[in-house]
């Protein structure tokens, strides 16, 4: 049974106060906060397993080998992986995606194309622009329309023979969209295209079935779904990751070195090289143990509702507009007040005590097509509230009064 | 009035405050009222460009004073623009180059000037420094 008012009680943070106030968090997106179930776990590691993983024949090291492959294999079994080695310890989404970039550098060539969408993170752009420079392939855009969404129409005219890979973020970062990825799968796969997903934004709202949707490589972060920073997983199909040549060289990702030549590990660990961010793969496992414990569908089902209730309350504010309005969308509503800054939104309502982002959300291109600065970005995960809702429109309409 | 004595004279009159929304609801009139940028000199090279807002600032000298113009498209940006202004513009470039900021401290303000706020803010304090260092170079 989903009770908020239980889960809450998992996340120390949220019974801080921030400036005086109790905290609302509405930030998710960019970060979600961490149960003590996770903290438990990393402080446990520093108390009783500390040690450098996979060469040691100490007992320490053993155990903490045996943590960190169990969390592989618990990630392997979340995002239904075949094998285990498909899953690559990252420090995070970005690496993942610039770890697939330059894999691809030596596949490419001139005349080769490229498909990102136009909702993409910069992370997401920046990449591939470096990869196009290094080989001279070409990258193309999905445009996006009014209401955040994707034109499939424009993507078909874009997918031909040339399209050697397709990027696409499974959930916009900066308005909630979903994007119909089976289609830009299937599609991209009838033209003999790789598909990589960012799963920054999903992982926290969908449990994604990597086989089921036979994407080539999917990338996601830990502290996006109640993990720490500074770890994430590249799902990679077995195939592909044996394809692509190592990103970085050192310990870890060799089977034998001389000064002649070296010869590289076996999968995963051709792709992790040097001592990983051991406990932040252990406490990755954790986290998802944690969010499947409550359940995705409970986690969708709640969060729909806040979306609902927020987006109608929000709207009940004259001259707000809401920027992404698709019918597929979770739980972030990214907004503006009529000639408003959204910087002066976001620091009013800080000073209430709740915590939104404001900016370009690392997506300047949308913010181009909207001709807008920025938007205020409220998201919201699970543990949020109703009465949280209503005290972040108090606080808007606070807001638009001290500042219009 | 020296530089010192404006600040003294802003610290005086946002002691009576009582909360952030008086000192804030303040700010942000000062930023509605003053008169900033001409914007013809609200172009591309006197940008600084914050992450969260942009700030455009304009410098000249006059008598052996600096008057600087600013703007901001975030309100609050330009309240503390507007503050700054008071402080900095009309005075010798020695003195602007020798002045602090802690005043901002004083009247409550002290996270608008965070390195991390990303407001453009502090870039702006540090070109209003770089304008007095060049005009001082050319009064030697």
């Amino acid at each position: 049974m989903f009770n908020v008012d239980t889960i809450r009680k998992d996340f120390p943070i949220l019974f801080r106060k921030v400036n005086g106030k109790p905290l609302v968090y509405f930030d998710n997106a960019a970060t979600s906060q961490t149960p003590q179930q996770v903290i438990d776990v990393i402080v446990d590691y520093y108390s009783n397993y500390n040690a450098n993983i996979h060469r040691g024949v100490h007992t320490l090291s053993q155990e903490a080998t045996d943590l960190y492959e169990a969390s592989r294999q618990k990630i392997q079994a979340h995002f239904n992986a075949k094998f285990p080695h498909e899953i690559i310890f990252t420090s995070g989404t970005t690496h993942g995606i610039n770890l697939v970039a330059n894999g691809f550098s030596s596949l490419l060539k001139k005349g080769d194309e490229i498909i990102v969408s136009a909702l993409e993170h910069h992370s997401n752009i920046v990449p591939w622009q470096m990869l196009c420079e290094r080989t001279g392939a070409t990258l193309k855009v999905i445009p996006m329309n009014e209401d955040g969404e994707l034109i499939m129409s424009e993507f078909d005219k874009l997918v031909s023979q040339n399209t050697k890979l397709v990027f696409v973020n499974h959930i916009s970062n900066a308005l909630g969209t979903i994007n119909p990825i089976e289609y830009i799968i299937e599609k991209a796969h009838n033209v003999g295209a790789a598909v990589l997903i960012d799963g920054a934004q999903s992982a926290p709202h969908i449990k994604p079935n990597v086989q089921a949707l036979d994407v080539d490589f999917y990338v996601t972060s830990a502290h996006k779904i109640c993990g720490p920073t500074g770890v994430g997983m590249l799902y990679g199909k077995e195939a592909w990751l044996k394809k692509l040549p190592p990103y970085q060289g050192g310990g870890e990702m060799i089977a034998e070195v001389t000064f002649e030549k070296t010869t590289y590990a076996d999968l995963p660990h051709k792709f992790e090289a040097g001592t990983p961010n051991i406990c932040g793969g252990i406490a990755f496992g954790a986290a998802i143990n944690y969010m499947n414990n409550i359940g995705f569908d409970n986690i969708a089902n709640y969060e729909n509702e806040l979306l609902e209730y927020g987006t109608k309350k929000l709207l009940e504010i004259e001259g707000l507009k809401i920027y992404g309005t698709s019918k597929h969308k979770t739980s972030v509503i990214s907004f503006n007040l009529e000639g408003i800054h959204p910087y002066d939104v976001g620091t009013i309502l800080d000073k209430l005590g709740i915590a939104v982002r404001t900016g370009h959300h690392c997506a300047q291109p949308i913010m181009d097509f909207y001709k807008i600065p920025g938007t205020v970005r409220a998201s919201f995960a699970f543990y949020n509230t109703k009465a949280e809702i209503d005290a972040l429109v108090e606080g808007v309409r606070k807001a638009k009064m001290m500042l219009s | 009035m020296s530089i010192e004595d404006i600040q003294n004279e802003i610290i005086d009159e946002f002691s009576m405050f009582e909360d952030w929304e008086e000192r804030y609801q303040y700010m942000i009139d000062l930023g509605k009222e003053l008169p900033l940028i001409d914007d013809e000199y609200k172009t591309d090279n006197n940008i600084i460009k914050g992450c969260q807002s942009k700030v455009w600032v304009h410098a000249e000298m006059n008598d052996n004073k600096i008057e600087f113009t600013a703007d901001s498209d975030a309100i609050i940006t330009k309240g503390i623009i507007a503050i700054l202004i008071r402080t900095f513009s009309n005075q010798h470039p020695k003195d602007i180059i020798d002045a602090d900021t802690d005043f901002i401290d004083k009247i409550g303000l002290k996270e608008h000037l965070s390195p991390t706020r990303a407001n453009g803010l502090v870039s702006m304090v540090k070109q209003l420094k770089m304008y007095a260092i060049a005009y001082q170079t050319q009064l030697n």
